[in-house]
């Protein structure tokens, strides 16, 4: 493996110019995620005028907690769930768009296009289509002998957060997919081609393997996406209902942070959530990228 | 870092409070009314600022009543707190408690000896934010009650009177079923606010208790207890309805998905805030709407008993000059002048806070003029207020009501019968209300 290596002559050049991000870094995210860490130590009124140290005793009452440990299982079934749909979706419109010849370019745009949708109004956006009294989806859908009611139906309301979420994030993956697909010399499939394979063939054999550093990015982003940035989709949408079916952990943080004025509670979560993340991370690096080849 | 701030603040409200100084004592007011309430909130404030020059008062809108109340909280620790904010009813609880952060109303009135009599207010209006020593602690301003409103055009369609509303919810039932069998509408009633509505409503109306120690108002460490036969029986029959399609739902909170169930007349009958009156009157275009009192089982004894209230009402913060206290004591003297309120009553459909204000629409006829006006203010005094039918007040109220909410939501698609359901809103609500024991005890 090759190594790039730059060598500065001055020893605080290199420092200086660090300076801006690690400033960046500290003031957004060491100083609150600290707080936060602070703060799940502490049981505290919401106006902050009674302050007691107690330990872990919000992390305990978390992890006893029910609705706690259904907000786990329910992130992780949606993450998983939004990060499939995603990049599955994008994978095969990338491959559809990289047959293409004249019109690649056209249909690259389009489907780039919803990716500059601010999630708020895409989350507005599936709320109007799936609405039960006023939107089209659950209108036809009857038509069909189906009765679409996501304030009811706990199944309903997850199939609707996760194709809010992972509708835009396609757009993101589609990119990304098309430029490795491009960056696959033609001449490694053509010559399998002469040798006899099938399309399916080459896809798992050629295709899919020097996909595999996109396909890699795209897992380790999606799962950081469908953790944390969802977040208005499920305030446009569902707010966690119903019954908490579709409360995911980050949504939850903030129902009982700002909403609920539990700081204590609500910063234990977000210390899980963010060892959560970082443990995740890791694993994706440790165990997945030795399969990945570069 | 925190003394940085504390300085960098001191020094900022120095210069705003000397260059405001010699002009006017600048007060703050942060509000959760957006549209045309809005509109007319800023009106008053108008008229106030324009009635004398010693006082300038600035609203702010700050969202929905739970976000106002969160920047208000979160103001009140970073130290930036407004003069006055606009709690609602739920979040009484959670404000009373905070006895550092709170200025009661009627110390406020005492230490700038405004006059005010709390004799005036109306009873069932004042008593939800009365401590139980029979002090006022915050300012009443927007006040409803849920009434019931229905659509006469279908009912004559369906054969039954128009200008009876159902009494009972024996009422309700036969009456939904003829109109669904007449096929005048397609569904017999809707509702907003699972959670006040039928249930919390629903139980003072039928003289039965929220929770203990007189609904939480004799101290903060009590228990819900509506896991009772009557909400029990209720709340099944509601489930029973609304898979016959003679109820449907209209979703959690407010429950946004049932105006327009109302309004498209999908639906016949419409429970809600009085409030939602001048809603119903814009959107009620192709028919004419009556209006009634809440149903009762005819069955139970002491019901219907009165109705309690809804809104939100003004807490004045600590932490200011005394000289925007006394600023603060004028504007809410204003606010309750009779004027001011009749003028706001008539306009939105909430209650008339007062009893002169109440008569001064009276007087004017007001109430001849618009029939269905007074319902509401009838269904409140109908009797006497009980230690059932006071109110509520308990802390992390505002999650206890989504509790409710998802627990309907277990009812509705079977995954709890009603007497689970309730039970669990019990437990869950009490381990709530423990949590918030533990932390402000």
């Amino acid at each position: 493996m090759q190594t790039k290596r730059t060598i500065f002559s001055q020893r605080v050049l290199p420092y200086f110019l660090l300076l801006p991000q690690l400033t960046i870094t500290a003031v957004f995210f060491l100083w609150p995620a600290g707080q936060a860490a602070w703060q799940s130590f502490l049981r505290e009124d919401a106006f902050g005028l009674k302050t007691t140290f107690v330990g872990l005793a919000n992390y305990q009452r978390i992890f006893g907690d029910p609705s706690y440990l259904n907000s786990l299982g329910v992130t992780a079934v949606f993450s998983v769930s939004v990060t499939v749909v995603s990049i599955g979706v994008a994978l095969i419109l990338a491959l559809a768009v990289d047959r293409m010849v004249r019109t690649a370019q056209v249909y690259t745009t389009f489907l780039v296009w919803p990716y500059a949708v601010a999630p708020a109004v895409a989350g507005v956006m599936w709320w109007f289509i799936f609405n039960p009294t006023i939107g089209i989806l659950p209108y036809l859908l009857r038509g069909l002998g189906y009765d679409w009611n996501h304030s009811l139906n706990k199944t309903d309301a997850m199939i609707l957060v996760v194709l809010a979420a992972s509708w835009k994030q396609i757009s993101y993956n589609f990119l990304f997919f098309v430029a490795g697909l491009q960056a696959i010399p033609s001449s490694l499939k053509e010559a399998a081609a002469i040798d006899g394979a099938g399309p399916l063939k080459r896809f798992w054999t050629i295709v899919f393997p020097l996909l595999s550093p996109t396909t890699f990015f795209l897992l380790v982003v999606n799962i950081v996406y469908a953790l944390f940035d969802t977040f208005p989709v499920i305030h446009a949408t569902t707010s966690g209902g119903p019954s908490q079916a579709t409360n995911i952990l980050v949504f939850k943080v903030y129902n009982d942070g700002f909403i609920g004025q539990n700081f204590g509670s609500s910063s234990a979560q977000s210390v899980v959530l963010m060892i959560v993340v970082i443990a995740l991370t890791m694993v994706q690096f440790r165990w997945i990228e030795r399969k990945v080849q570069y | 870092m925190k003394t940085v701030n504390r300085v960098g603040l001191a020094a900022l409200s120095l210069m705003l409070s000397t260059s405001v100084a010699f002009a006017q004592t600048e007060v703050t007011w942060w509000h959760a009314m957006g549209g045309e309430l809005g509109k007319k909130l800023e009106e008053i404030v108008e008229k106030y600022n324009a009635s004398q020059t010693t006082y300038h008062v600035t609203p702010t809108y700050k969202g929905s009543y739970a976000e106002t109340m969160t920047a208000a909280i979160a103001a009140f620790r970073a130290k930036e707190q407004p003069d006055i904010v606009q709690v609602f009813e739920v979040g009484t609880g959670t404000m009373m408690a905070a006895k550092g952060a709170i200025y009661p109303v009627y110390q406020l009135m005492k230490d700038t000896g405004t006059a005010f009599d709390p004799k005036g207010f109306l009873p069932a209006v004042v008593g939800y934010y009365t401590d139980t020593d029979g002090n006022m602690l915050s300012m009443p301003f927007n006040s409803s009650t849920p009434i019931l409103y229905y659509n006469k055009d279908v009912f004559k369609k369906a054969g039954l009177d128009p200008e009876m509303a159902p009494k009972t919810w024996e009422d309700v039932e036969a009456y939904s079923q003829k109109i669904m069998e007449s096929g005048a509408a397609k569904c017999g009633f809707t509702t907003g606010w699972i959670s006040w509505v039928q249930l919390e409503n629903f139980s003072a109306w039928h003289n039965l208790p929220i929770g203990t120690n007189e609904n939480g108002f004799g101290s903060i460490d009590s228990k819900l207890t509506v896991n009772g036969p009557v909400q029990e029986k209720h709340w099944a029959n509601l489930k029973k309805w609304q898979d016959s399609g003679l109820f449907s739902y209209g979703g959690p909170g407010g429950g946004n998905d049932a105006p327009p169930k109302f309004y498209s007349q999908e639906c016949a009958m419409y429970m809600n805030s009085s409030a939602s009156r001048a809603g119903v009157i814009a959107n009620a275009k192709d028919f004419e709407v009556g209006y009634g009192m809440l149903p009762y089982y005819g069955d139970v004894a002491g019901a219907p008993q009165n109705s309690i209230i809804g809104g939100a009402t003004l807490w004045v913060l600590q932490g200011h000059e005394a000289d925007e206290y006394k600023g603060v004591a004028d504007f809410f003297h204003y606010l309750s002048s009779p004027e001011v309120q009749a003028d706001w009553h008539q306009f939105s459909g909430y209650l008339p806070i007062t009893q002169a204000a109440y008569d001064l629409g009276k007087e004017q006829g007001y109430y001849a003029k618009n029939p269905g006006s007074d319902v509401a203010i009838m269904q409140i005094n109908l009797n006497p207020p009980t230690p059932n039918s006071k109110g509520l007040r308990f802390g992390n109220y505002v999650q206890i009501r989504d509790v409710i909410d998802e627990e309907f939501q277990n009812l509705l698609n079977g995954s709890k019968t009603a007497k689970q359901a309730l039970d669990s809103v019990v437990e869950r609500g009490n381990a709530l209300i423990q949590d918030f024991v533990a932390n402000n005890g």
